[in-house]
């Protein structure tokens, strides 16, 4: 960035160059950076760290024997496994559908899948209790009184399988799902659009069908942009507090996801606890960030090499 | 729309099962949301949205989002110009970190931040000599919004300065110009539809968040009470109307945030188109 070389015999003082800050201002600036960073990033992570071992390493363990903590582990992981392939399949079909065709409200499509990225996400878990809670617009349906138990068969169906959506595991799910589908779609669209069609249309002249263009020409060239998708849809289904927060009820060895339990464990000053299940998720966080960077990175080649070819 | 553009296969399957996905999961819940916020007529809907407690969470919820933001776009710049044009070790460490309030479980940053600034945290007690609290008062809102919109900025402004072209900063020098009347003249022009756009952004994050900010507001109603814990709170009263009420309005205001992104974005195109 810096211009041309220039050099100085020695005992005189270089003239401020216009082109690049002294070399005093450049320390004040990066000492700025490295404070502003140091208080708001690298503190809180060594805060988590240093409070989920306070009481050593003992207690640190003992939390994940405990049946609640052991449930919200398997809760979120289990949320995690259905919420991120439903929502990779809909990325892949709403990147194909918006990179490869032209049709009229495209861009509004486009808005729409980026939706939960800027509403509130209590917003979010908001929508579904207006819809399956008590004095929802199914209410009467999941909450029935004798009454509509005795006349409605899908009532008295639902009120049999003690099938609910809210204060349940199948609202926590819905819930994780609108929060996170926008991110394999956000994913793969800059980078499909930025690759082309192209081979496709090529492999498609050589006779090829719909499963294995996709297949064996879109997929390996967007493989890292799907990998970055992927990796933050799951950060965020693990993590995702205010949504889930207004579905679940928090009701223990029942509805409650790991963050809700820190939650909980926090506020019952249970603080060594709290702090190590939030441990378990910011290592979960910083794998997130290193895969994330990796899947810049390769990214980024492969849209170089799109544009080198001409492709 | 022509038939014969749509060469590759699968245009119907694609498109059909994303907008039957984004129905079920968006269109019809929000269609919900409407009709249940005008259920109890315009009156309650009025009503509920003035209340004194209510007006009180917008000043919270809004005004300390902004300072937040504000904050942001301040040492965003400076730390997008860092990571941008300087050689340091540790530079990609701190590039990759940048990310961190993306990745961290909000439910984590906010026990975290609020341990920090607590009486007896690490900053909280350097900072209870001087009579200082921060955490369970607005300070402490303030701090988990600039740490949840801390990247918004910095990413947006990152890219535009990587491509920033030398050249005319060397013209700039050439014609005498010193670093600060470059950086005024030249530099800052070019950067400030992004700044602003970074700046939006991260406003617009803030305004919904919830996870970081619950556990270091102390949540006291007319003080330290943000909108989206109201939502809550008229949830858990089994008052579904004034629920819906709030999160009608806080998704107008999410609205017009993203319609003042896109203005910024459509103004800035417009000048590079002119440049």
């Amino acid at each position: 960035m810096a211009g041309a070389v220039t050099t100085f015999p020695a005992g005189t003082v270089a003239p401020p160059r216009a082109t690049a800050e002294s070399p005093l201002i450049k320390r004040l600036l990066v000492g700025v950076l490295l404070v502003f960073f140091g208080l708001f990033l690298v503190l809180p992570l060594l805060v988590v760290f240093h409070e989920a071992f306070a009481k050593g390493v003992q207690v640190f363990l003992k939390t994940f024997q405990d049946r609640a903590t052991a449930h919200a582990v398997q809760l979120t992981l289990l949320t995690a496994a259905i919420v991120v392939p439903l929502n990779a399949i809909f990325g892949l079909f709403a990147a194909w559908a918006v990179t490869r065709f032209t049709f009229r409200g495209r861009s509004l499509l486009i808005s729409l899948i980026d939706l939960p990225l800027w509403v509130s996400p209590v917003i979010g878990g908001l929508i579904y209790v207006l819809i399956f809670g008590r004095q929802g617009w199914l209410g009467p349906l999941f909450f029935p009184s004798q009454e509509t138990l005795d006349s409605n068969f899908l009532a008295r169906f639902l009120y049999d399988h003690d099938i609910k959506v809210i204060f349940a595991e199948p609202g926590i799910i819905l819930a994780t799902i609108f929060v996170t589908f926008p991110f394999v779609a956000r994913g793969l669209i800059p980078l499909m659009q930025a690759q082309g069609h192209k081979e496709e249309e090529a492999a498609m002249t050589l006779g090829a069908n719909g499963w294995q263009i996709f297949s064996r020409v879109t997929l390996p060239k967007i493989k890292w942009g799907l990998i970055y998708g992927l990796i933050l849809c799951n950060a965020r289904a693990m993590g995702e507090f205010g949504a889930v927060s207004v579905v679940s009820g928090h009701i223990r060895n029942k509805t409650n996801t790991m963050p809700l339990h820190i939650e909980i464990l926090y506020n019952e000053y249970q603080f060594a606890a709290a702090f190590a299940v939030a441990s378990v998720l910011s290592v979960l966080a910083l794998l997130t960030l290193i895969i994330k960077t990796y899947a810049e990175w390769q990214t980024e080649r492969q849209v170089r090499e799109a544009a080198g070819t001409g492709g | 729309m022509a038939k014969s553009r749509q060469v590759l296969p699968g245009f119907g399957l694609s498109l059909g099962y994303t907008v039957v996905y984004l129905s079920i999961l968006v269109l019809i819940p929000f269609s919900g949301l409407l009709l249940k916020t005008f259920a109890g007529g315009w009156e309650h809907f009025f009503k509920t949205i003035t209340e004194p407690r209510v007006v009180a969470s917008y000043y919270v919820s809004f005004g300390i989002s902004l300072v937040a933001a504000l904050i942001n776009g301040v040492f965003g710049v400076i730390a997008a110009w860092v990571l941008a044009r300087y050689e340091f070790p540790g530079r990609k460490v701190l590039d990759a970190i940048v990310d961190l309030p993306f990745a961290l479980p909000t439910a984590v940053a906010g026990i975290a931040l609020t341990t920090i600034y607590a009486k007896n945290g690490t900053i909280g007690s350097l900072l209870e000599p001087s009579g200082i609290k921060v955490a369970y008062t607005q300070l402490g809102i303030l701090v988990a919004l600039t740490f949840i919109g801390l990247p918004f900025v910095v990413r947006t402004v990152q890219p535009v300065i990587q491509d920033l072209s030398a050249d005319v900063e060397e013209a700039a020098a050439t014609l005498g110009a010193n670093r600060w009347q470059t950086f005024r003249r030249v530099i800052f022009p070019a950067l400030l539809p992004s700044i602003l756009t970074g700046i939006t952004l991260a406003y617009g994050r803030a305004v919904g968040e919830f996870g970081s900010v619950v556990f270091i507001s102390g949540n006291l109603p007319f003080k330290t009470e943000i909108t989206p814990l109201l939502i809550i709170t008229k949830l858990e009263q089994y008052d579904y109307t004034g629920a819906a009420a709030l999160g009608f309005i806080m998704l107008v205001a999410s609205f017009a945030i993203l319609l003042i992104c896109n203005g910024l974005q459509a103004w800035d195109s417009r000048r590079k188109g002119v440049a």
